[in-house]
């Protein structure tokens, strides 16, 4: 038997966990720096383990690798994880942004460390969960799980209006994913396993269910998917929530939860429902399309620097959702990859504004200008990121968005269009906030005293600055390992179109 | 004869320690009541194991049925009976009512509990439903100086008595037109169709009887009143155990006798299903007492269950006994932490009074939170696989309507429950409570606690036992 190291990486953040709650039992200064060394290293030993998944993927073969198998509920329903092209990123994204985003909350959260150390940690063992779960009912497990650490880390140490937030992101989350359950339910009854592969092969030889089924349960899982994604117009939550949770669960949010909507499509919409997926794709463009112009104006207005923030993911998160549904290889892969630079640039956004913020305490943009002066060093690193949220090419943004419009060109040229006048408003919005931020006058007194970043504040973006070029200058790491799986889904759903079409014309 | 006292030996058995153990308080006096109740627990346990040395059986000329059903809800009436009595007794005596009565009382109640999942007759099944009741609204009106504890009892017998009487009329009703009582011979003369009208209107009146009893709507209205009354012990008792056997005894008799007039009585069922779950969320959102709360609360979790009654097949079987294991343990977890609500000026019934526990408390506060969302449905906690079996089984039946009603409700429900958790986490403290002295609460709740968190890691042996029960009710 070989070493199950998705089962470890996945649950390795609760050994940190148990730690923390054994060991250290006090609530003396002391004892919050060692919860936080805990989780720091906690977190850092999963990405060390979880790196392994690459050195030892199989880049040639579309097949689930690492794959875990174990009895747990029975009739169907087992323990069975597994990572193929599509999946693995995910699982490296989240254990990469989990050691900066325990950086990020170093100062930041001076009360109740514990218990907030212990949410984080729950949350990525959940998220890690969602991304490798090869069992519908395992993936729901992890995936509405990671509720309930999000809805404390919110509650607890977000802003002002964090119960409102909590409230909103917790039920609009929840009423989405029950209506995907009684789909998941319809799957196991009619297939009598809840094993994903077994599930997408049926699907493919259209012995699941007939298109006007398939209609009804893709709704209910969009009814989930396009919350967490989220798709115009159940955005709403997104902004609310950005804005009243603390830095590092604003950089979870967009980094990672925001993902699970777009692999959900990827992993359940597409392969288990080929031809209800093919019927709603107008749909899907058209809701995007939507969110990327209109969420893109309404960010234009925005004099709050989160809440700026939160409405271009939307609109991000609108380029993906035009990707997938292209259906094109180009199209998949940019959307793919579009979730990774937007996990990575969209969560380094709420880092540079989690700066400024825990010195002067306020988000609005009225209040800040002229930074440049005083902190150089923040100023360069918050425009590298500024213009790979623009998609400048050599930054990871452009990889993704130029492939996205690749494929969207050669499905629908009004689609492309209009996706690339999101672009354009992207572009004014964010160096308007650049502006706004960084340059003018230095005329306040208490900007005047803001010093520039630490030694800890670099660490945190050191690696995602070095990420982003990476990502821009040489995708070829990261295509590569998507290729086949993205190639493999393809044809998987031409021709399980084909054969829809086979059984009807008989 | 004596193989049909072999078949009801768990019974017998409980009946003669309940009157060993009355004579033996009796004679001991009050100072016994420690005595007595670790002495009715162990009795409990043994009725357990005599429970599962049974073998499927019908006895009493078909009066009294032994089978895997019965089997199982019996186990969960017995454990839900020990659990609630080893949480009595630092109550009862805080309160100046620490007597023997009380344990040898919730036997008794247990006892009727178990003849009516065992009834295989019309007669029995009332013997055993009023011998149940006519315990509970002596424990509803235990602490007999306060107003409210009499009102509990008074208001319970009243309907109680109302209910049981439309039981019996529909019951008489059902012997005009079918010319039998017993459920064998009920579903021998119902099964080819064209059912008298009587029969009917006769099944009508005992589904009005057996939704009182496990206060579904629209017969709920005692229950808020009872529940915030009755001795904080007496409602988690009923809350638990009574709730299980009315509706295993709803199963049988609708599932058994009454199995060939699915078509007929399944409207019923979904409406009071559909109007259980609304009447459930809508209605406890403005709850500021924590007893009126869970009284809602479990008028809702009575819908979810009778979801499974109304897809009237084995997977709805399942589901409802899987549901009825885990709402178990999370009520009696959840009332054991409203009994860890006490200062030194006596015990608080206030939910503002939760709030900020997770700074005073901060294990109450997580046991609390976990029996939250448990309650909500949330995974990967117990709560939530309880749902999961019975809406498979009301998506099996084809009631697609009816589960989307069921968990867009349970949204709603979610934000109560939240609205809980919110007020122990995010606000600021209230006076913190004393801290608890009674080992029996603290065990019981960290128990149900851990039951609900780790259920997920396992849940085989409580699914395999619920389909081994269900094959057994509906082959």
């Amino acid at each position: 038997m070989t070493w199950p190291l998705l089962s470890t990486v996945t649950f390795l953040p609760l050994v940190g966990v148990l730690f923390i709650l054994l060991f250290i039992r006090e609530d003396s200064e002391l004892a919050k720096r060692n919860i936080r060394m805990v989780a720091l290293w906690t977190t850092i030993i999963t990405f060390a383990v979880s790196l392994l998944i690459w050195k030892d993927f199989d880049p040639r073969t579309a097949d689930f690798q690492f794959v875990e198998r174990g009895e747990w509920i029975g009739a169907g329903i087992a323990y069975h994880m597994g990572v193929d092209g599509i999946s693995m990123f995910f699982v490296l994204l989240t254990t990469f942004l989990m050691p900066i985003c325990i950086l990020a909350s170093w100062d930041a959260i001076e009360t109740r460390v514990k218990e907030y150390m212990i949410a984080f940690l729950a949350m990525e063992t959940l998220m890690i969960g969602v991304f490798c779960a090869l069992d519908v009912v395992l993936f729901y497990l992890f995936f509405e799980a990671g509720l309930i650490p999000m809805f404390l880390i919110i509650g607890v140490w977000g802003g002002q209006r964090r119960i409102y937030a909590t409230f909103k992101f917790f039920l609009y989350t929840l009423l989405g994913s029950v209506l995907m359950l009684l789909a998941i339910l319809a799957l196991y009854l009619k297939a009598g396993t809840t094993d994903i592969p077994t599930l997408i092969q049926l699907a493919g030889e259209g012995k699941l269910y007939a298109a006007d089924v398939q209609k009804w349960l893709w709704l209910a899982f969009f009814a989930s998917f396009a919350v967490k994604v989220p798709m115009w117009p159940v955005h709403t939550w997104l902004p609310d929530a950005h804005v009243e949770a603390p830095t590092a669960g604003s950089v979870i949010l967009a980094g990672v939860l925001l993902k699970m909507g777009g692999y959900g499509f990827l992993r359940f919409s597409i392969p288990m429902f080929p031809e209800a997926s093919a019927y709603f794709t107008p749909l899907v463009f058209a809701l995007s399309v939507v969110a990327v112009i209109y969420t893109s104006l309404v960010a234009l207005m925005q004099e709050d620097m989160k809440k700026l923030i939160a409405y271009s993911s939307v609109a991000h998160m609108g380029f993906v959702t035009i990707g997938i549904f292209t259906f094109t290889a180009a199209g998949l892969q940019g959307g793919i990859l579009q979730m990774l630079s937007h996990g990575i640039v969209s969560g380094a956004l709420f880092l540079c504004v989690g700066v400024v913020y825990d010195r002067l305490h306020t988000r609005e943009i009225a209040r800040y200008g002229g930074l440049v002066k005083n902190m150089p060093k923040y100023a360069f690193v918050f425009m590298v990121f500024t213009m790979a949220t623009i998609g400048l090419p050599g930054t990871s943004g452009f990889v993704g968005e130029f492939l996205i419009l690749l494929g969207a060109f050669k499905v629908s040229t009004w689609v492309a269009a209009l996706a690339c006048t999101g672009i354009i408003l992207g572009a004014a919005y964010s160096l308007w906030l650049y502006r706004r931020v960084v340059f003018g006058t230095l005329t306040r007194d208490e900007l005047k005293k803001m010093v520039d970043l630490s030694p800890r504040e670099i660490a945190i973006f050191a690696p995602l600055l070095l990420v982003v070029f990476w990502m821009g200058v040489w995708p070829d790491p990261f295509l590569k390992v998507m290729q086949v799986s993205v190639d493999n889904l393809i044809e998987q759903h031409l021709a399980a179109l084909e054969t829809a079409k086979k059984l009807a014309g008989m | 004869m004596i193989a049909d006292i072999a078949l009801a030996l768990p019974e017998i058995f409980l009946a003669v320690a309940a009157m060993v153990l009355l004579v033996f308080g009796v004679y001991a006096g009050e100072k016994s009541t420690r005595f007595v109740a670790t002495a009715a627990i162990v009795a409990l346990a043994a009725a357990i194991v005599l429970v599962l040395g049974r073998q499927a059986a019908t006895g009493f000329g078909g009066m009294f049925v032994v089978d895997a059903f019965g089997s199982f809800a019996k186990i969960l009436i017995l454990v839900g009976t020990g659990l609630a009595i080893a949480m009595s007794l630092g109550y009862l005596r805080d309160q100046g009512i620490e007597r023997f009565e009380f344990p040898v009382l919730l036997m008794l109640s247990t006892i009727g509990m178990m003849i009516m999942v065992s009834a295989g007759d019309l007669i029995a099944l009332y013997l055993g439903l009023e011998l149940q009741s006519l315990a509970i609204y002596v424990c509803a009106a235990f602490k007999r100086d306060s107003t409210r504890s009499t009102e509990a009892g008074l208001k319970y017998f009243v309907l109680g008595a109302l209910s049981s009487g439309m039981l019996l009329y529909g019951a008489s009703l059902v012997y005009g037109f079918a010319g039998t009582t017993s459920f064998a011979g009920l579903a021998q003369v119902l099964q080819g169709g064209g059912t008298p009208i009587g029969v009917l209107v006769g099944l009508v009146f005992i589904a009005a009887g057996i939704a009182f009893k496990c206060s579904a709507a629209p017969f709920h209205m005692w229950t808020p009143d009872v529940y915030e009354g009755a001795p904080t012990p007496v409602t988690s008792f009923m809350a638990a155990a009574p709730k299980v056997a009315a509706i295993a005894l709803f199963m049988r008799v609708f599932l058994v006798p009454f199995g060939g007039m699915v078509e007929e009585w399944r409207q019923i069922i979904v409406v009071i299903a559909v109007l259980s779950m609304v009447l459930g969320a809508f209605a406890a959102i403005g709850q500021s007492n924590i007893k009126r709360l869970m009284a809602y609360s479990s008028i809702g979790h009575v819908g979810y269950a009778l979801i499974g009654l109304a897809a009237a097949n084995q997977e709805g079987v399942r589901g409802v006994l899987i549901y009825l294991a885990i709402y178990l343990a999370m009520n009696v977890g959840t009332f054991g932490v409203i009994l860890c609500m006490r200062r030194a000026t006596g015990y608080s019934e206030e939910i503002s009074d939760l709030a900020g526990l997770a700074r005073t408390r901060p294990g109450l506060a997580a046991a609390m939170a976990v029996f939250m969302f448990s309650l909500a449905g949330v995974p990967p906690l117990a709560g939530f696989f309880g749902k999961f079996y019975v809406f498979m089984a009301a998506v099996n039946a084809g009631l697609y309507v009816l589960a989307v009603i069921g968990v867009v409700t349970s949204v709603v429900g979610a934000y109560y429950y939240l609205r809980i958790v919110k007020l122990m986490y995010f606000d600021a403290p209230a006076e913190p409570f004393a801290a608890n002295t009674d080992r029996g609460v603290g065990v019981v709740t960290v128990a149900a606690g851990l039951f609900t968190l780790f259920f997920f890691v396992y849940p085989a042996p409580i699914v395999a036992g619920a389909q081994i029960a269900a094959r057994a009710l509906l082959p």
